[in-house]
C-alpha cells in the first residue's frame, strides 16, 4: 500500500477517534451534570410494572431482565407470524398478478397498488381503531366452528395442553417424521409427503385440546391473543405482502421463458409446472430481495408500540427506561438485540440463498 | 396423458373467453371475484356517499351508517396546517406546493441547462421551506416549531431529511467504493448500523441520546431532532442505491476521462456522476417514497405530523367516534402522492431501458 494511502486512513481514524472522544466526553458531563446513575445492575432489580400480554410466566415483581424477555418475545411473535402469514399471501399475489385469469390479475394489481403507497403505520392505526375495536363484542364474538372466536377483545384459539396418557402418539409423530426424512433422502418424494402428513395429523392428536368457552362476559380456556397483536399482525402481513408479491413477480418474470415453454411442451400441467420447473428458477431471484423484506419487517414490528402491544421497544425502550433512566444501558441493549436480530436474518437468508443457487464448481 | 394441444384464440371473443372464462374453476372464480367486488363497491358508495354526512356541527348529528366526513371537514385547516396562526396559513401551504416546483423549474428549462438548474432547485428547496415556516425575518413573523403540524410538516420533514442525506448519502457510497480498507470499513459500519436499527428505536434514540451528545445546556426542539434522525436514516439507504448507481458505470469510463487528461474529480463530476444518477434515478424516487411514508413514525417522538394530528383530534369528545373516515382520508392523500411518485419512476426506469 502506497504511504500516502496510509497517511490517509491514519486521518480518517484520528478524526474519527476524536469525533467519539468528544461525543463521550459530553455523554460523561452530561450524565454528572443529571445525576444520572450507570450500570447494568437494574436488570436484576424488581420491575413493578404489569405486561398485558406474556408468553412466559411474569408478575409485577420480576425482574427487569425478565420483562426484557417478555418483551423480545412479543416481539418475536408478532414478527413470526407476519412473516408466515406475509409469504403465504404474497406468494398467492405474486402468482396471481401473472395468472392468464384476468379478474386474478385485476385484483392481485389492486392489493399490490392499494397496500404499497400508503404508511405502514396508518395500516396499523386502521386495523386496531377501525377494525379490530369495531369488531363485535365477546358475546357476539365471530366464531369459526366454535373452537376459534375473534371479537374486539381479540382472537381465541384452542390451547393444546400435555396429556401423559397420549404421549407415545408424540412418539409416534416423531417416528413418522424421521421416515418422511429418510424417504425424501431415498428419492421417495409421494412417501415423504405421505409420513409428513401422518406425523402432523399425529402431533395434532398428541395434546388434549382446551377449547375456549364463552362463560359470563369472557371466553374461559384457550389461548387469547390480544386486539393489539391481531391488529399489528394484520397490518404487517398485508403490507409485507404487496411488496413480496412484486418480488415473485419480479422473479418468476426473470425465469427464462424458454423453460416454461419447454415444461408446456412436455405435457407439465400448470400446477406443476409452476411447482417443478418456475418457481426452484425464480427462487434464484426472490430469496435476496425477499431477505430485505424480511429484514424490514421484523424491524417494523417495532411500529407495536403506537397501539401499545407490550413489544420490547414498547417495554424496555418505553418502560423500563422511563422507570430506571438508565438511558445509555437500555438504549445499548435495545440496539445489540436488534442489530444481532438483523445478523441471525442476514445469516439465515444467506445460508438459504446459498441453498437455491446453481451448484457452481 | 392424452390431451388436445391448445388451440390459439381465434378472435376477440375467444380472447375474452380464455381470461375470464378457461374453466370451470377460473369461471367460479370471476363469479366470486366480481360479485365481491360488486358488494364491497356498493357498500362503499352507500356508505362513503349516500349515506353520508358532509357537514354537521358534532358526531352526534352524522347519520349513523353512513360516513361521517363532516369531522374531516371541520378539521381540515388543523389537519393541513397543524396549530399555525390561521392568518398565515399561507405559509404551510406554500410549503405543500414548494417541491413541486423543482420539477416545473426542470421542465421549462432547455434540455442543456435542465440537470443542473433542477439540482440548485432540490438543494435550495427546504432551506426556503425552513424560512417560510419559522419565519423570523423582515415582512415574516417568526412562528415556534411547536405549532408547525400537520400536512404541511410532515413534507417540510420529509423534503428536508431526504435533501439534506443527498451529500451525506453521496459521501457515504464513495467512501464504502474506496479502496482504502479503513475508510471503506468505517462507512460500510455506518450504513450497516442504520439499517439494522428499526426507524422507531432510532427516533426514540434520538431523543434520549442528542442532548446527552451535544454540549451541555444545548436541547435540540423535537422537529430538529426528527429531522435528524430521518437524515441518519435515510443517508444509509440512499447510499446503498447510490452505491449500485456508481457500480453500474464501467471502470472504462474513469479510465478513458483519465486518459483524456481529466482529473479524478473532474471526471468524477462531469462523466462518471452523471451515468450514475440517471441508473440510480428511479431507485432515488423510491427510496424517497418510502422515506415520504416513514415520515410518519415522527407521532412517536410527539410530533403532530399528518397522522399525528389526525390521532390527536380523533381524542375531542365533540367528535369521539370510529376513526374510519380519519384514517381514508389520511390513506387517500398518501396513496396519491406515493402513487404518483412511484408511477414517475416507472416511468424513467422504461425509458432508461428503452
Amino acid at each position: 500500500m502506497p504511504r500516502g494511502a496510509i497517511a490517509v486512513q491514519l486521518l480518517v481514524l484520528a478524526v474519527a477517534a476524536l469525533a467519539a472522544g468528544l461525543l463521550l466526553r459530553n455523554v460523561a458531563a452530561n450524565l454528572q451534570a443529571r445525576g444520572m446513575a450507570s450500570g447494568f445492575d437494574f436488570l436484576g432489580r424488581e420491575a413493578g410494572f404489569a405486561i398485558g400480554f406474556a408468553l412466559i410466566p411474569y408478575d409485577e415483581a420480576s425482574s427487569y431482565g425478565r420483562a426484557l424477555l417478555v418483551g423480545l418475545l412479543n416481539t418475536l411473535l408478532a414478527a413470526g407470524l407476519a412473516l408466515v402469514l406475509a409469504t403465504a399471501l404474497g406468494l398467492l399475489v405474486g402468482i396471481g398478478r401473472l395468472a392468464t385469469h384476468l379478474p386474478s390479475r385485476v385484483a392481485a394489481a389492486g392489493f399490490v397498488g392499494l397496500l404499497r403507497n400508503v404508511p405502514l403505520l396508518l395500516l396499523v392505526l386502521f386495523w386496531h381503531g377501525a377494525v379490530v375495536q369495531a369488531l363485535p363484542g365477546v358475546r357476539q364474538a365471530l366464531s369459526l366452528f366454535g373452537v376459534v372466536f375473534l371479537s374486539n377483545r381479540g382472537l381465541v384459539l384452542p390451547a393444546p395442553v400435555p396429556d401423559p396418557g397420549r404421549a407415545w402418539l408424540a412418539g409416534a409423530a416423531l417416528i413418522a417424521l424421521l421416515a418422511g426424512i429418510a424417504a425424501r433422502r431415498l428419492g421417495r418424494r409421494r412417501s415423504s409427503w405421505l409420513a409428513f402428513a401422518a406425523a402432523a395429523i399425529l402431533l395434532l392428536a398428541a395434546p388434549a385440546w382446551d377449547v375456549p368457552s364463552l362463560s359470563g362476559f369472557n371466553f374461559r380456556g384457550g389461548i387469547t391473543l390480544v386486539p393489539e397483536l391481531v391488529s399489528l399482525v394484520a397490518a404487517l402481513s398485508l403490507y409485507n405482502a404487496a411488496f413480496i408479491a412484486e418480488i415473485v413477480r419480479g422473479g418468476i418474470n426473470a425465469v427464462p421463458r424458454g423453460q416454461i415453454e419447454a415444461a408446456t411442451s412436455m405435457g407439465l400441467p400448470p400446477g406443476l409446472r409452476m411447482r417443478l420447473v418456475v418457481l426452484p428458477q425464480a427462487m434464484r431471484a426472490i430469496v435476496p430481495p425477499l431477505a430485505n423484506q424480511y429484514s424490514h419487517l421484523i424491524k417494523a414490528s417495532s411500529l407495536a408500540t403506537v397501539i401499545g402491544y407490550p413489544d420490547l421497544v414498547n417495554v424496555f425502550l418505553g418502560t423500563t427506561l422511563n422507570q430506571t433512566g438508565r438511558a445509555i444501558e437500555v438504549v445499548a441493549i435495545t440496539m445489540a438485540i436488534f442489530l444481532l436480530l438483523s445478523a441471525a436474518m442476514a445469516g439465515a437468508t444467506a445460508a438459504w440463498n446459498m441453498h437455491v443457487a446453481i451448484p457452481e464448481r | 396423458m392424452n390431451r388436445p394441444p391448445p388451440r390459439p384464440a381465434a378472435n376477440a371473443l375467444a380472447t375474452w373467453r380464455v381470461a375470464f372464462f378457461a374453466g370451470p374453476v377460473s369461471t367460479v372464480l370471476t363469479l366470486a371475484l366480481l360479485a365481491l367486488a360488486g358488494w364491497a363497491a356498493w357498500r362503499l358508495l352507500d356508505w362513503g356517499v349516500l349515506s353520508a354526512t358532509w357537514s354537521a356541527p358534532d358526531r352526534q348529528a352524522c347519520a349513523p351508517g353512513g360516513a361521517c366526513w363532516a369531522f374531516v371537514a371541520a378539521r381540515l385547516p388543523q389537519f393541513l396546517f397543524g396549530f399555525y396562526p390561521p392568518d398565515l396559513h399561507w405559509r404551510p401551504a406554500l410549503v405543500v406546493g414548494l417541491p413541486v416546483l423543482p420539477a416545473i423549474i426542470g421542465a421549462a428549462l432547455p434540455r442543456r441547462h435542465r440537470a443542473l438548474a433542477s439540482g440548485a432547485a432540490i438543494l435550495l428547496t427546504p432551506p426556503v421551506m425552513l424560512l417560510v415556516m419559522a419565519g423570523g425575518v423582515p415582512g415574516l413573523a417568526p412562528v415556534p416549531t411547536e405549532r408547525w403540524g400537520g400536512l404541511s410538516l410532515t413534507i417540510l420533514i420529509a423534503t428536508t431529511a431526504f435533501v439534506a442525506s443527498l451529500p451525506l448519502a453521496l459521501g457515504l457510497a464513495y467512501a464504502r467504493r474506496a479502496s482504502l480498507p479503513v475508510v471503506s470499513g468505517l462507512a460500510a459500519g455506518f450504513i450497516e448500523l442504520w439499517r439494522g436499527l428499526p426507524l422507531v428505536t432510532i427516533l426514540f434514540m434520538a431523543v434520549i441520546l442528542l442532548p446527552l451528545f451535544l454540549p451541555a445546556g444545548t436541547r435540540p426542539d423535537r422537529f430538529t431532532t426528527a429531522v435528524v434522525a430521518l437524515t441518519l436514516y435515510n443517508s444509509a439507504y440512499l447510499a446503498e442505491v447510490l452505491r449500485g448507481g456508481l457500480q453500474s458505470v464501467a471502470r472504462s469510463q474513469s479510465i478513458a476521462a483519465r486518459a483524456l487528461g481529466f482529473g479524478f474529480w473532474r471526471a468524477q463530476a462531469d462523466i462518471v456522476l452523471p451515468q450514475a444518477l440517471r441508473v440510480a434515478l428511479p431507485a432515488l424516487v423510491n427510496v424517497a417514497v418510502a422515506l415520504l411514508k416513514d415520515t410518519s413514525y415522527v407521532m412517536v417522538v410527539g410530533l403532530f405530523d399528518f397522522i399525528g394530528i389526525v390521532a390527536a383530534a380523533l381524542s375531542d369528545p365533540r367528535w369521539m367516534g370510529p376513526p374510519t373516515e380519519a384514517y381514508l382520508f389520511i390513506g387517500a392523500v398518501y396513496w396519491t402522492a406515493c402513487f404518483s411518485l412511484s408511477q414517475w419512476a416507472a416511468g424513467i426506469e422504461r425509458r432508461l431501458a428503452a
